[in-house]
C-alpha cells in the first residue's frame, strides 16, 4: 500500500485495489477485516481523548467549584493531569491495553467496575429493540414491497417514517403516558420491581442480564415482573430501528422483484407469493445485514436517550449521569467501551455478509 | 461534450437565439433540485413529496415568524397581572398549559422552531463546505492524505453519532451556553458528524469523475488544478447532495433534541429547545401532566417528518427501480445520459437499439414520433 502511495493521483487507486481483490479466500478475509478494528478502534480512542482533553483536565470540570485553587493543583498533580499531554496519552494508551480505564471522579469506582455492572443492562435492552425491530420491520416491509404503491404500502411507508422522524425519548413518554400511567399495563420505569431486584441479587454469580437470572430463580412471577418491565423501553427503542429496516427490506425486495430472474420465474408461472418467498427474499437480505452493523451505532445511542427515559439503570443511564456531574474520566471510558463494541459488532457483520455472500470477500 | 452535461447545459443556454430550438431545454427554474423532482413524480410519490414540503414550509414560517405567532417570550415567566404558576392545564391565557418551570408550552413550542432552524442552517452549511471542501481535495490528489482520511472518516462514521456531538459540545461550550454559543456549539457538534458523510459522498464521485476523458482533456491543455477541481470535478459531483442535505437536517433536529434531552443542550432562558423541555417532562408524565412532554415532542416529529418526507422522496425519485411510473409517458433524462453518439452526430438510442434519430440535442421526450409510438405499444 505504502509503494503506490506516491505515484500519479489520476489512476493509481483503482487498479490496485483489482489487484488485490483476486486471490485470498475466507479465511484471509476475515484476518485483513479483523486487522482492520485496530487502526479503526486506535482512531476512535483518539479522537475522544483529544476532545476530552481539549477542554481542560477533568478534575477542574468535575471538581472546579467546589475546591479552592491549592487543593485543585493538588489532585491535579497526584492524578498525574499536569503531565505533558502525550505523556498523559500513552499512559492512558498503556492502560486500556490492561484493560484498565481509570477511575471516576464523582463517585470514585474504577471505570472498568461501572463497564461490567452495567454493560448487561445495555446489551439486554439492546437485544430486545432488535427483536422488536426485527419482528416488525421485516414482515411489514415484505408487506410494503408486494403491495407496491398501493393503499398498504402508503400506510407502511409512513409509518416507517414517522418510527424515526419520532425521537426515542419522546416516543417513550408517549408510550408512558398511555400504557404506564394511562391504562395502568406496564410499569412506568426501572428494570424490574424492589422485590425481584432483591430476588436476583441473592443468586450467585448473577450474570447482569435480568431475564436469564430471574429464568435461573424459577420463579414466573420474576421471569414476568422482568419481562413486562422490558416492554415499553423495547417498543420504544426497537421501533426506531423497525422503521430503518421496513424502508430497506420494502427497498432491496422491490429492487430484487424486478431483476431478470424473478421475471423468468414469474413467466414460468411461478406464483406472487412464492416468487417473493423462495426468489426475491434472500438476495435482498445481505444489503439487511451490512445495515444491521450500521444500526447497532444508532441503538446505542438510542439506548443512552431509551435508558434515561425509563431510568432503566444502564451504561447510557450512567453516562447521562456522569455528564451532568461533569466526570469526564467516566464519559470516556463509557464512550470507549462504546466504540468498541461497535466496532467489533461492524467486524461480525462483515464476516456474516461475506459468508452469506461471496461476492463480498476480496 | 456529451460527457459533461453541465457544459452542454451552459451551451445551449447561453445561445443568443433560444427560440430557433423551442424546448430544447426546460427552464433554469424547473432545473432546480426540488422542483424538477416535483415535475417527475406521480401519484404517491407525488402526495409524500407535497405534503414533505407543505410541513417544511410551515416549520421555517413559525421558524421565522416566531416573534409574531408566539403569545408570550420563550423565558417569560410572568405578565403584568402575575406569574403564569407551573404545570398549568391548558386554558384560555396559555392554550398548550405552562411547565414545570413556569413558562407557557405554546410559545417554548413555537421558539424551539427558531432555535432548531438556526441550528439545521449553522450545521449543514458548515458540514458541506468542509465536507466538500476535503472530500475534492482528498479524492482529486489521492495518496497517503486521502487513505488516512478515508481510515478516519469510516472511523467516526460508524461511532454514534449521539456520543461524537456530546463530545463535541463539552469540547466547544463546556456543557451549556447562551444563545448564540449554544447554537454554534450544538450546530458544531453537528457538523462533526456530518462531515464524514459529504466527505464519502463527494470523494466517491470526485474518484469517479476525475477519471473521464474530459478531465485528462484539460490537464493536457495545462489547465490549473485548482480550476479543473471546481469547474470540471465539482460542478459535476454534487448530484447526490439535495438528498443528503434533506436527511441530515432531519437528524440534525433529533440530534439537537437528543443533546437537549441529555441536558447538553442551549439555556432555557437563552433559547427555547425541544429536548430540554422533553427531559423536564420526564418526571411530569410519571403523575399524569401530558401537555409539557406532547407539544414539544410533536413538534419535533412535525418538522422531522417533513423534512423527511422530501428527503425520502427525492432519493426515491433519484433511483429508476423505486420511481413510481407514470402510466404512459416515461419521464426520460437528457439525451447525454440516455443515449449513444455514433459516427456523423446521429444518435441511437439506448432503448430502442438500431433506430438513427437526428437531433442529438432533443430531448427524446419531446421527440413526435417516440412518445406516440411507446404510448400505443403500451396500451
Amino acid at each position: 500500500m505504502s509503494t503506490e502511495a506516491p505515484a500519479g493521483p489520476a489512476t493509481a487507486a483503482a487498479p490496485a485495489t483489482k489487484q488485490r481483490s483476486s486471490g485470498g479466500g475466507l479465511g484471509r478475509y476475515i484476518v485483513v477485516r479483523f486487522l482492520l478494528i485496530i487502526p479503526t478502534v486506535f482512531i476512535l480512542v483518539t479522537t475522544v481523548f483529544v476532545l476530552m482533553r481539549a477542554t481542560g483536565d477533568p478534575i477542574t470540570a468535575a471538581l472546579g467549584g467546589r475546591l479552592t485553587p491549592d487543593q485543585l493543583q493538588e489532585r491535579i498533580h497526584a492524578a498525574g493531569y499536569d503531565r505533558p499531554i502525550l505523556v498523559q496519552y500513552l499512559d492512558y494508551l498503556g492502560g486500556l491495553v490492561r484493560g484498565d480505564f481509570g477511575t471516576t471522579l464523582s463517585d470514585n469506582r474504577p471505570v472498568t467496575e461501572v463497564l461490567t455492572t452495567f454493560g448487561s443492562a445495555t446489551l439486554e435492552l439492546a437485544a430486545y429493540a432488535l427483536v422488536v425491530a426485527f419482528l416488525v420491520g421485516i414482515p411489514f416491509g415484505l408487506v410494503a414491497a408486494s403491495r407496491r404503491d398501493r393503499l398498504p404500502d402508503a400506510f407502511l411507508r409512513v409509518f416507517a417514517i414517522l418510527c424515526y422522524a419520532t425521537p426515542v425519548f419522546f416516543a417513550g413518554l408517549l408510550l408512558k403516558l398511555v400504557f404506564s400511567v394511562g391504562l395502568g399495563w406496564f410499569p412506568v420505569a426501572g428494570r424490574a420491581s424492589t422485590g425481584t431486584e432483591i430476588q436476583l441479587q441473592t443468586l450467585e454469580n448473577p450474570s447482569g442480564f435480568y431475564l436469564i437470572d430471574a429464568i435461573r430463580t424459577g420463579d414466573p412471577a420474576a421471569v414476568s415482573d422482568v419481562l413486562m418491565h422490558a416492554v415499553l423501553p423495547a417498543v420504544a427503542l426497537g421501533l426506531l430501528t423497525a422503521g430503518v429496516f421496513l424502508r430497506l427490506v420494502r427497498t432491496n425486495v422491490i429492487g430484487t422483484l424486478s431483476t431478470d430472474y424473478v421475471t423468468a420465474a414469474r413467466s414460468r408461472g411461478v406464483g406472487e407469493g412464492r416468487l417473493l418467498r423462495k426468489h426475491a427474499w434472500r438476495p435482498a437480505l445481505i444489503p439487511i445485514i451490512t445495515v444491521i452493523g450500521l444500526q447497532i451505532a444508532l441503538l446505542l445511542s438510542g439506548a443512552v436517550l431509551t435508558e434515561t427515559t425509563f431510568e432503566w439503570k444502564g451504561l447510557g443511564f450512567q453516562l447521562a449521569q456522569y455528564l451532568q456531574a461533569r466526570d469526564f474520566v467516566a464519559v470516556q471510558g463509557i464512550v470507549v467501551l462504546i466504540a468498541v463494541v461497535v466496532a467489533l459488532t461492524n467486524f461480525i457483520v462483515d464476516v456474516v455478509a461475506a459468508l452469506i455472500d461471496p461476492r463480498v470477500r476480496y | 461534450m456529451s460527457q459533461n452535461p453541465s457544459a452542454t447545459a451552459h451551451a445551449s443556454n447561453g445561445s443568443p437565439a433560444p427560440a430557433a430550438a423551442p424546448a430544447r431545454r426546460p427552464s433554469l427554474f424547473s432545473r432546480l433540485p426540488v422542483v424538477s423532482h416535483l415535475n417527475q413524480s406521480v401519484g404517491l410519490q407525488r402526495f409524500m413529496l407535497v405534503a414533505g414540503l407543505v410541513i417544511t414550509g410551515v416549520f421555517l414560517l413559525v421558524a421565522v415568524l416566531a416573534p409574531v405567532l408566539a403569545p408570550y417570550g420563550f423565558s417569560q415567566l410572568r405578565t403584568p397581572e402575575g406569574a403564569f404558576g407551573a404545570q398549568q392545564p391548558p386554558s384560555s391565557e396559555h392554550w398548550l398549559g405552562t411547565t414545570v418551570g413556569g413558562y407557557d408550552v405554546l410559545s417554548r413550542v413555537i421558539w424551539g422552531a427558531q432555535t432548531a432552524a438556526l441550528v439545521i442552517i449553522v450545521a449543514i452549511v458548515a458540514s458541506i463546505f468542509l465536507g466538500i471542501l476535503i472530500g475534492l481535495v482528498s479524492g482529486y490528489f489521492g495518496g497517503w492524505l486521502d487513505r488516512v482520511l478515508v481510515v478516519v472518516a469510516d472511523a467516526i462514521y460508524a461511532f454514534p453519532s449521539l456520543l461524537l456531538a456530546i463530545l463535541a459540545a463539552i469540547v466547544i461550550s463546556g456543557g451549556r451556553s447562551n444563545l448564540w454559543g449554544g447554537i454554534l456549539a450544538a450546530a458544531l457538534s453537528i457538523t462533526v458528524v456530518f462531515i464524514p458523510q459529504y466527505f464519502r459522498v463527494i470523494r466517491a464521485e470526485v474518484v469517479r469523475i476525475k477519471t473521464e476523458a474530459y478531465i485528462d482533456a484539460a490537464r493536457v491543455i495545462g489547465t490549473p488544478h485548482r480550476r479543473i477541481m471546481v469547474r470540471h470535478v465539482l460542478r459535476n459531483s454534487t448530484r447526490t447532495l439535495p438528498l443528503i442535505v434533506t436527511l441530515n437536517a432531519s437528524e440534525a433536529i433529533l440530534t439537537l433534541a437528543g443533546l437537549g434531552f441529555l441536558g447538553f443542550g442551549i439555556e432555557p432562558t437563552a433559547a427555547a429547545e425541544w429536548g430540554y423541555d422533553l427531559n423536564k417532562a420526564i418526571a411530569d408524565v410519571s403523575s399524569g401532566i401530558w401537555w409539557t412532554a406532547l407539544f414539544p415532542g410533536l413538534a419535533i416529529v412535525l418538522a422531522v417528518l417533513g423534512i423527511t418526507l422530501v428527503g425520502e422522496s427525492l432519493n426515491d425519485l433519484a433511483d429508476p427501480r423505486l420511481r413510481s411510473r407514470r402510466a404512459s409517458k416515461q419521464v426520460s433524462g437528457d439525451v447525454a445520459s440516455t443515449s449513444v453518439a455514433v459516427e456523423g452526430g446521429v444518435v441511437v438510442d439506448v432503448t430502442e437499439p438500431g433506430a438513427p434519430i437526428g437531433d442529438p440535442l432533443r430531448d427524446p421526450a419531446d421527440r413526435p414520433g417516440r412518445t406516440s409510438d411507446t404510448t400505443e405499444g403500451r396500451s
